[in-house]
């Protein structure tokens, strides 16, 4: 199959997974297993990622701006910077494309080839709305929370080796991550995460939804669902900040 | 009753389903039977409206299910229990939550009502005290029953099961054989069940459809399969040596 085939078959189950739902409280149920189990799971790894990529960006800020005209708090300014508009919301993103990307198409894709789909159809239940509209919301709830911990712990980690190194003042730091903020910047940091949120969560699930076979396609579908999100979240980025910040 | 006419299901350029015409009957356990491959699941799952089939009409008590959409077919739906050839029970979910996920989704039942309707279920099916276990922790001849059970809780009016006994040893597959026909009679459900088990096929096969080359070759009941001189008939079945004794014997 190629690209125009699989797009219109995406769109196609999109259709189908906004379609009016089967019944309130199964989906508030399943809406809460899945923010359980895809997002709380993922506040660990997103903490540990963003104060070591904090640090390391502000220590890189540090070496470029090595010229002693330039006052100390530019690193905590550009440290600010790199964070908010891109780290947090992009690198963070992939890093959850596939995290969460390659659990949803495997689980997804499990329960087509053991015909657990079949069954949830054959009850007359919308089974692509009952499958992935909880995991479409519950990402678009928990990953801009997760983003916005990245965020902190990222500035965070820049403080950290202020703190505990020569290398630059953490109270010059500190004055340069709280200099004339742009609330813009977290506006247009949150707009990104929703969308790579969206296609996280709907590539993947498309992944797992249509594969065929048995177990080893289901390992492809997962590999395919982390590559196909991280392509689109890529190229969705350059589209989206052209559009926010031009 | 569920009556099927001319049905015609391709994959490609896989004809699988030549134009089968036939019935099945209320209060019966119905068997269709026929070589691996020879498109038992495909018949069932269009029956079923898994597979859209490509011509024909699929009558549930004269309502032509082949023509609805996918919301009109869900008041029959709501009818049908459905075993899968794997069992298909929810991995995430224990036994009991299983059991319960239609009643959950169809029915306004209280927590209490839904786990008393379960555990007659599951009683029903002779498992105890499985309830908070996952399916992974049961054995298949369990899970099989589980997913029997699960079939059973709404009540259903057309039971179907896909090789029920497939995996599992002789005795085992016997118990589920028994189990499946006394619940087709006590709840006169329209029972459709695939196999390739000849055991199956004389124990419970009331009336018994085969299917050769995407048509159907023979309809008849166990008693009639042990008397007929139809080739298809005497090719599949009888190629077993303990069938022929078995048609010697009783001829
Ligand atoms: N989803 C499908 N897509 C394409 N071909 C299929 C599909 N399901 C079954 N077939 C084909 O239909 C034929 C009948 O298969 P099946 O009904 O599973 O046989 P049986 O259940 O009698 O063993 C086989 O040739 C199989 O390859
Ligand atoms: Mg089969």
């Amino acid at each position: 199959m190629n690209l125009l085939t699989h797009t219109g078959r995406y769109f196609l189950m999109l259709g189908k997974v906004f379609r009016k739902p089967e019944k309130f409280s199964v989906y508030r149920d399943m809406f809460f297993r899945e923010v359980d189990l895809l997002g709380i799971s993922s506040f660990g790894i997103v903490v540990f990622v963003s104060v070591f990529v904090g640090a390391a960006v502000a220590v890189q800020a540090a070496f470029n701006i090595d010229d002693p005209l330039i006052p100390d708090f530019y690193i905590g300014l550009a440290t600010r910077a790199s964070i908010i508009l891109e780290f947090a919301p992009t690198m963070i993103s992939l890093i959850l494309a596939g995290k969460i990307g390659s659990n949803i198409a495997s689980n997804i894709g499990t329960m087509r080839v053991t015909e657990q789909i079949d069954a949830i159809e054959v009850m007359g239940i919308n089974s692509a709305s009952y499958l992935i509209l909880p995991k479409i919301l519950a990402l678009l709830f928990i990953n801009p929370l997760l983003i916005i911990f990245s965020m902190l712990f990222g500035i965070f980690g820049g403080w950290l080796v202020g703190e505990f190194t020569p290398i630059y003042s953490a109270v010059d730091y500190l004055s340069g991550v709280t200099m004339e903020f742009e609330d813009f910047h977290i506006i247009y940091a949150l707009i990104k995460t929703y969308f790579f949120a969206f296609v996280i969560a709907s590539v993947s699930a498309y992944q797992g939804y249509y594969t065929k076979g048995g177990a080893i396609e289901v390992g492809k579908s997962s590999t395919r669902a982390v590559v196909y999100s991280i392509i689109v979240i890529i190229v969705l980025n350059y589209i989206l900040t052209q559009l926010l910040l031009s | 009753m569920i009556r099927v006419e001319d049905i015609h299901k391709s994959f490609g350029d896989n004809h699988v389903l030549k134009g089968i015409t036939t019935s099945f009957e209320q209060g019966k356990t119905n068997l269709i039977i026929g070589q691996s491959g020879s498109g038992k699941t495909v018949f069932m799952k269009s029956l079923l409206g898994l597979h859209e089939v490509d011509s024909g009409q699929i009558f549930f008590d004269d309502r032509d299910f082949s023509k609805m959409s996918f919301d009109e077919r869900k008041d029959i739906r709501k009818e049908i229990g459905m075993v899968f050839q794997g069992s298909a029970l929810f991995d995430s979910l224990t036994i009991e939550e299983n059991v319960i996920f239609p009643l959950s989704m169809f029915t306004n039942d209280t927590i209490e009502q839904k786990r008393e309707r379960a555990n007659f279920c599951l009683q029903r099916v002779n498992l105890e005290n499985v309830n908070e276990r996952y399916p992974a922790e049961l054995s298949g001849g369990m899970q099989k029953r589980v997913a029997i059970a699960r079939a059973i809780a709404m009540n259903p009016k057309y039971l179907f099961l896909d090789e029920p006994n497939s995996g599992l040893d002789p005795k085992t597959a016997i118990v589920i054989d028994n189990l499946v026909q006394e619940l087709t009679k006590e709840y006169q459900m329209t029972t459709i069940v695939n196999t390739h088990d000849m055991n199956s096929v004389m124990e419970i096969g009331e009336n018994i459809i085969l299917i050769k080359e995407g048509l159907k070759a023979w309809q008849g009941s166990n008693d009639e399969l042990l008397s007929t001189n139809n080739p298809d008939i005497t090719d599949f079945i009888f190629s077993s040596k303990l069938f022929q004794r078995i048609r010697k014997a009783s001829n």
